[in-house]
């Protein structure tokens, strides 16, 4: 084994995990360094998943072995992975929202001498966590009331606490801005410097190429390759991932153009303790252009987003939709009519809907044009979810499947088939590219530009700086509420929309 | 992957073990069938399967409305109190009137209006249901709960907690008949076996082929998706309450026709039966997932296993017990299906 060295705190050894009818993992090695920042990526299905499972003590392997620290260890559960100082934190972040910061933190880890809990000290603590995460979280937080960016430092505050010594991170920074990742990345290397082996799975390839120490790449449940970091690039990468170069997988394309399709003026939404979540933003999005949405957490790009969509009846603005006004406040239901239509953040929460099949899901929001004096016939609507599932490549059996055994990119595109069917003049998108594998990433961007091209309006919120500047015609910056910032295609730098995403903020 | 062409229609290789699970209500009717026609000769005669159907048809209109509320995310606890409640409008229409003492005359409705009426109460029952849960925001557990109580405290109100008795009409006040809903035939088929029928197509087609069908199992499966969808979430949830109010209601009259007389206790404990129907047929409390067909046969399974203990001689109490089990039972095996199935997909999804 090339790179095997005294530092390997836990070797796996042959895993192979074979579900009924489907082999997950084959006889995979993988070593985790101590110190070091080991990283781990393949396609969605290449097994990674699994591997993280196994080492997690949530999936048992049907074969192979875990050595750790020298010795054989079978973990029948993750609790018994975590009392060898194996902790992770998963990409759907599993903490409790009804209970408080601290509360989460410290959850079956309570400071309670004598049975009785200190909740003013578990306070501290935390707050200590959360300070050295450089993140300002009030410990008292109910978690289901924070973005999901900082429920993901909580995790990460949650994980500092147990004291790992493998620290297994699923694509932690998904939701995360530049600035974000940027603290994460001093903490991880503040663990490394502490021992701490970190293994990082991530879809970011240029994140990985600046935190990675070691990189293991799967492809179709088995080690495809492995290889200390120096010396590889993305380009690497992507060929061993995919078998093929990609060449630059965001494509730039300039588009023509033309009218505005979508006009907003002073749009407010004020937050009930006083404040606003967004303030007086006045901007517009022409037909045939791709504008971004760029900001830090909190700066309130998805509840703009979410105003626009009909949302927060509080909110009030002058919106017009190809020079017509739109009513204010609005349902959702007037504003798709209007040619608005929104593919949310988070997809499992606010996207599909777990119980239906694609052809259900994608014809969801149209159901009502299938209807003949209220009655849908049998085969309503299949012709249009055929052509969606071959226009966006969405890889699938057959319609009729269940929507939740898709992988989270083609979900993904099932969500923006279901608003693509609402024949909209404004496509809004929040993250549209989160936590999905190269492939439909690219994929996807193909889509937004293709829309482009036929002449849709799309606005979408990323926090991935380099998928804002490459597929923006405009980029829109946000910092606490305001529109901070307007650039156009090539009149601008990285540096530029930083600066404009941190104005107004006091100095750290 | 594979650039395998896409079908229409999902082909899935036959597996035992998922078509036990899909078809398992079904074979437990058919096993209940055959265990209580074995243990008792007059089980399989056409008046007892009359008799049966009768029973089932009661509760059947109830677990229908009753699947539309829980496919929603909702539950409706008051049904059996509407039950009662209708039944005494009824009694109170034709035994009493509306008098008018301003005009000094007593007014006594025909027969049709006295059932418009009645169907109406449930709907207003219903509405005030959605109501309460849409605009006030209280859960539907409680909401129906505590319309459960209401609407029984108005069934006693009426007629100081009396019964109304005989309700045959008089031929010249214009509203006799009624007895004929509950008791009367219509080509040697009892008119609620009948209306079973009707009602449970007209289920079917809303939940099947209608927009508000298609939003309430939206609804029920995830309520913001459905919200983003264009889906008015308030108005589908205000509508199934109603639904299940006028359904009560339609069971309500059943009811009163059959016994000849209203009672302020009918219908207590109805709403059980009809979730366990629901539930039994494939519903999930979870919202999103059900069938009317699959809760028809739920229907048929507690009612032919009620009816089927005690014609054995069951005593009372094991008869409780039994039910409870059956009902327990079923639903483990739904949970698991459930998963079962979820991980077939994803197999399949995988193998392409």
């Amino acid at each position: 084994m090339p790179g095997a060295t005294d530092d390997v705190i836990l070797r796996a050894r042959g895993v192979t995990k074979v579900y009924p009818g489907t082999i997950a993992l084959s006889g995979v090695d993988f070593d985790v360094h101590a110190g070091k920042v080991n990283i781990l990526v393949g396609e969605n299905g290449a097994g990674k998943s699994t591997l993280m499972k196994v080492i997690a003590g949530a999936e048992r392997p049907t074969d192979g072995s875990l050595v750790m620290e020298g010795g054989e260890v079978r973990f029948r559960n993750p609790i018994e992975a975590q009392s060898h100082g194996i902790g992770i934190i998963y990409q759907e972040i599993d903490l409790c929202p009804n209970m408080s910061v601290a509360d989460n933190i410290f959850l079956t880890r309570e400071i309670a001498p004598r049975q009785v809990i200190n909740y003013k000290k578990q306070k501290e603590v935390a707050r200590a966590l959360l300070e050295r995460l450089e993140q300002k979280i009030d410990p008292d937080t109910l978690v289901g009331e924070l973005g999901v960016s900082a429920q993901q430092i909580v995790a990460v505050a949650k994980a500092l606490l147990q004291n790992v010594k493998v620290l297994i991170m699923d694509e932690p920074t998904s939701a995360l801005t530049a600035t974000e990742v940027a603290i994460l990345f001093r903490v991880i290397r503040d663990l490394k410097s502490r021992g701490v082996a970190i293994v990082y799975i991530s879809h970011r390839l240029e994140e990985l190429m600046q935190i990675g120490d070691y990189i293991t790449v799967l492809r179709d449940g088995k080690l495809q390759a492995t290889s200390p970091m120096a010396g590889v690039d993305i380009a690497w990468i992507i060929d061993k991932m995919v078998g093929r170069t990609l060449s630059s997988f965001i494509p730039r394309e300039e588009h023509t153009v033309k009218r505005e399709v979508l006009t907003v003026r002073r749009l407010d939404y004020p937050r009930p303790e006083g404040g606003h979540y967004v303030e007086k933003a006045s901007f517009s999005v022409h037909a045939g252009e791709i504008v971004g949405l760029y900001g830090l957490m909190g700066a309130g790009r998805s509840e703009l987003l979410e105003c626009l969509i009909g949302l927060h009846p509080e909110s009030s603005a002058e919106i017009e939709v190809e020079g017509e006004s739109i009513a204010i406040p609005g349902s959702t239901d007037e504003r798709i009519a209007r040619g608005l239509v929104l593919v949310p953040e988070d997809r499992q929460a606010a996207g599909i809907v777990q119980s239906l099949s694609v052809s259900h899901n994608i014809t969801l929001a149209s159901v009502r044009s299938y209807a003949h004096l209220g009655v849908i016939p049998a085969k309503a609507g299949i012709g249009d979810v055929m052509a969606m599932i071959r226009d966006l490549s969405i890889r699938v059996s057959s319609p009729e499947q269940l929507v939740t055994a898709l992988s989270g990119g083609n979900q993904q595109k099932v969500v923006i088939a279901k608003a693509l069917l609402t024949k909209p003049k404004v496509l809004l998108m929040d993250e549209p590219t989160r936590g999905i594998d190269v492939n439909a990433k690219s994929e996807i961007f193909g889509i937004m530009n293709d829309l482009a091209k036929d002449g849709m309006g799309i606005l979408f919120a990323s926090s991935e700086l380099k998928e804002i500047m490459a597929l923006s015609d405009r980029v829109l910056v946000m910092a606490r509420g305001r529109i901070t910032g307007e650039f156009k295609r090539g009149a601008y730098t990285e540096a530029d929309l930083v600066a404009a995403s941190a104005k107004g903020r006091t100095p750290a | 992957m594979a650039d395998t062409q896409v079908k229409v229609k999902a082909h899935r290789p036959f597996s035992l073990k998922l078509f036990l699970m899909r078809f398992r209500t079904i074979i437990a009717l058919l096993v209940i069938v055959v265990i209580f026609a074995t243990l008792s000769k007059h089980f399989f005669t056409i008046q007892n399967i009359l008799l049966m159907t009768r029973h089932v048809a009661i509760n059947a209109f109830l677990a229908i409305g009753m699947t539309f509320v829980i496919v929603s995310g909702g539950i409706d606890l008051s049904v059996g109190s509407i039950v009662g409640l209708t039944g005494m409008v009824i009694g109170a229409l034709i035994d009493v009137g509306i008098p008018l003492k301003i005009f000094g005359v007593v007014i006594y409705l025909h027969t049709w209006f006295i059932l418009i009426v009645a169907l109406a109460a449930g709907g207003i029952i219903g509405a005030m249901n959605g109501f309460i849960i849409t605009r006030l925001k209280v859960a539907p557990f409680i909401a129906t709960l505590g319309m459960l109580y209401v609407a029984r405290g108005f069934a006693l109100l009426s007629n100081n907690g009396s019964t109304f008795p005989f309700l045959n009409g008089q031929p010249d006040l214009g509203n006799t008949g009624f007895p004929f809903i509950g008791e009367g035939n219509i080509l040697a088929i009892p008119v609620p076996i009948w209306l079973l029928v009707i009602v449970a197509l007209l289920a079917a087609f809303l939940a099947k082929r209608t927009p508000l069908g298609r939003h309430i199992y939206a609804v029920g499966g995830n309520e913001r998706a459905a919200g983003l969808s264009g889906v008015r979430v308030n108005a589908v949830r205000f509508r199934v309450y109603v639904i299940s109010g006028v359904l009560a209601a339609v069971s309500g009259i059943i009811v009163a026709s059959q016994l000849v007389a209203a009672q302020p206790a009918s219908g207590e404990s109805y709403e059980l039966n009809a979730i366990a129907a629901a539930v039994l047929g494939g519903t999930s409390l979870m919202g999103g997932r059900g069938s009317i067909g699959g809760t028809i046969i739920g229907a048929f399974v507690i009612g032919i296993l009620s009816d089927g203990m005690i014609m054995v001689g069951i005593s009372d109490f094991w008869q409780m017990v039994i039910k409870g089990l059956v009902i327990i039972v079923a639903v483990a095996i739904d949970q698991l299906q459930a998963s079962v199935f979820q991980a077939a997909a994803i197999q399949e999804e995988r193998r392409g």
